[in-house]
């Protein structure tokens, strides 16, 4: 991958169930540029976490097209989509640590994936934790961390693989408004130090008016309007924008 | 008749039944790991799903788990002889103690298997980890401490089965317990047997419960 845009094409995809059909994406359309902070906002089943599980085809699409940076990820085989992954990171709401192993072990996985010597990887993950200011935990398992402390292992784990892309699904949603400030800190420095592409999903106004540039406003499955974050908070075209609006005022 | 002979005896016993329940388990995992993998790959909600596959195992597992123990050893009994060359004492007896521990040891290893939260799996897809990486380094590693506590189960398990191939001269304290208890009305030795099959169950639960413990990182230390 040579650069880090993010092209969504049309992408659909349905849940069908026994006796029930959930239109979880219609015709989704976005066009992520390198380096970008992008916001995808909506309200709980409005289809964030699918499209974003689009982006690195843990959720295969029924159909369109997801290209990253030139190259169309379905039409990549296994290997390739393996290799293509380890440059997109992804953190999670619930963290997704390994529970057995200590922290610095966490960091090391994804550079043990990669087949890098042991040495290497420690030295590495050692120097990831010192970014993220948990240094001083490595010897510690996940279990006796705090939630703003497992999401910064995460994102120290995300970081070993050196991503051109950073997808988060609700990573700061299971933490306080103060933790969550940090990790959007941290995330912040990543970006200008790094200057890798972000996609943050949320449901929270506060998070995208923080620290995203451009924002899509999501609901029903289908992108209601995007645009650059002021342009969209402060004169929303959609329904689905306004709504999410209001409900941001009465939290803050 | 509490000579040298029998104690003798009694300590042979204790082995034997250590060396067929061991060895047995062992053959037992060779077959029944595989096995309880494939079922948790393939599995609807697995990393590969295949409804054919998961099928085929499924009903293989419950039609083989559903032969009472002395009935297997009857009807493998050819097999044995194939095998150990014989069908008594107590090498002959490991042949239809694998056979019988491998499809609970699938079951177990599948349900100790899907515990391990769908969250780490999809972490480790989204890094690009093989389909054997996910296996050995995320759901064997991450589900270490429910393994151990099945296999302290089919340690268990399979030492009675292994008394219960007394019957047909199984070797091992069963084996002792029914001739001395049953044939011979020599109930103190059938006691004595029975004590010591108790303790054997005993320690290898106490061992296996503590293994588990101090390889589990997930309680707060
Ligand atoms: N694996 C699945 N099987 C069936 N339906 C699903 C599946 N995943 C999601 N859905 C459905 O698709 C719709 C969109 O789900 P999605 O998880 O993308 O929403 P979301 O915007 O992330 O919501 P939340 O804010 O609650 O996480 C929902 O109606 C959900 O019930
Ligand atoms: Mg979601």
């Amino acid at each position: 991958m040579e650069t880090t845009s993010i092209e969504i094409q049309h992408l659909y995809k349905t849940y069908s169930s026994q006796n029930s059909q959930v239109k979880a994406l219609r015709d989704v359309s976005l066009s992520i540029p390198e380096h970008e902070i992008f916001g995808v906002i909506g309200l709980s089943g409005a289809g964030k976490s699918t499209l974003v599980r689009c982006m690195n085809l843990l959720e295969r699409p029924d159909s369109g097209k997801v290209i990253l940076g030139g190259q169309d990820l379905l039409a990549l085989n296994k290997k390739q989509l393996r290799l293509c992954r380890q440059k997109i990171g992804m953190i999670f709401q619930h963290f997704n640590l390994l529970e057995q192993l200590n922290v610095l072990a966490n960091v090391c996985f994804p550079l043990e994936i990669r087949g890098i010597p042991a040495r290497r990887r420690k030295e590495k993950a050692m120097d990831l934790l010192q970014k993220v200011g948990l240094a001083d935990k490595a010897k510690a398992y996940p279990s006796q961390l705090s939630g703003g402390q497992k999401q910064r292992v995460a994102i120290a784990r995300v970081l070993a693989n050196d991503p051109g892309i950073l997808l988060c699904d609700e990573a700061t949603s299971a933490l306080d408004p103060e933790t969550t400030k940090t990790i959007l800190d941290l995330l912040k420095t990543i970006h200008n130090t790094m200057g890798i592409t972000i996609v943050i999903i949320t449901h929270e106004m506060a998070v995208v008016r923080d620290i995203c540039t451009k924002v899509a406003v999501l609901d029903d499955g289908a992108v209601q309007e995007c645009g650059n974050v002021a342009e969209v908070f402060h004169a929303p075209k959609s329904k689905a924008a306004r709504r999410l609006l209001l409900m941001g005022d009465k939290e803050e | 008749m509490w000579n040298e002979t029998m104690i003798r005896m009694l300590l042979n016993g204790l082995c034997d039944t250590f060396y067929m329940t061991l060895v047995s388990t062992f053959f037992g995992y060779v077959i029944g790991l595989p096995l309880g993998i494939a079922l948790t790959l393939t599995d609807s909600g697995g990393i590969m799903p295949n409804k054919g596959v998961y099928r085929i195992l499924d009903v293989f597992i419950n039609i083989t788990r559903s032969i009472p123990f002395l009935i297997l050893l009857i009807l493998v009994m050819p097999l044995t002889k194939m095998i150990a060359g014989k069908t008594y004492g107590s090498t002959a007896t490991i042949v239809p103690l694998t056979l019988a521990a491998a499809p609970l040891i699938g079951r177990m290893v599948e349900s100790s298997l899907k515990e391990v939260g769908h969250g780490v799996i999809e972490a480790a897809l989204s890094m690009g980890a093989k389909t054997e990486t996910i296996v050995f380094k995320v759901l064997i590693s991450e589900a270490r401490t429910s393994l151990l506590v099945g296999a302290t189960i089919v340690l268990g398990t399979v030492l009675g089965y292994s008394a219960m191939a007394g019957v047909i001269g199984g070797g091992g304290l069963g084996d002792i317990a029914i001739r001395f208890g049953y044939y011979r009305y020599e109930t103190g030795v059938m006691l004595v047997t029975l004590l010591l099959i108790v303790a054997a169950v005993q320690l290898m639960q106490g061992a296996g419960m503590l293994a588990a413990k101090i390889l589990d990182h997930r309680k707060q230390a």
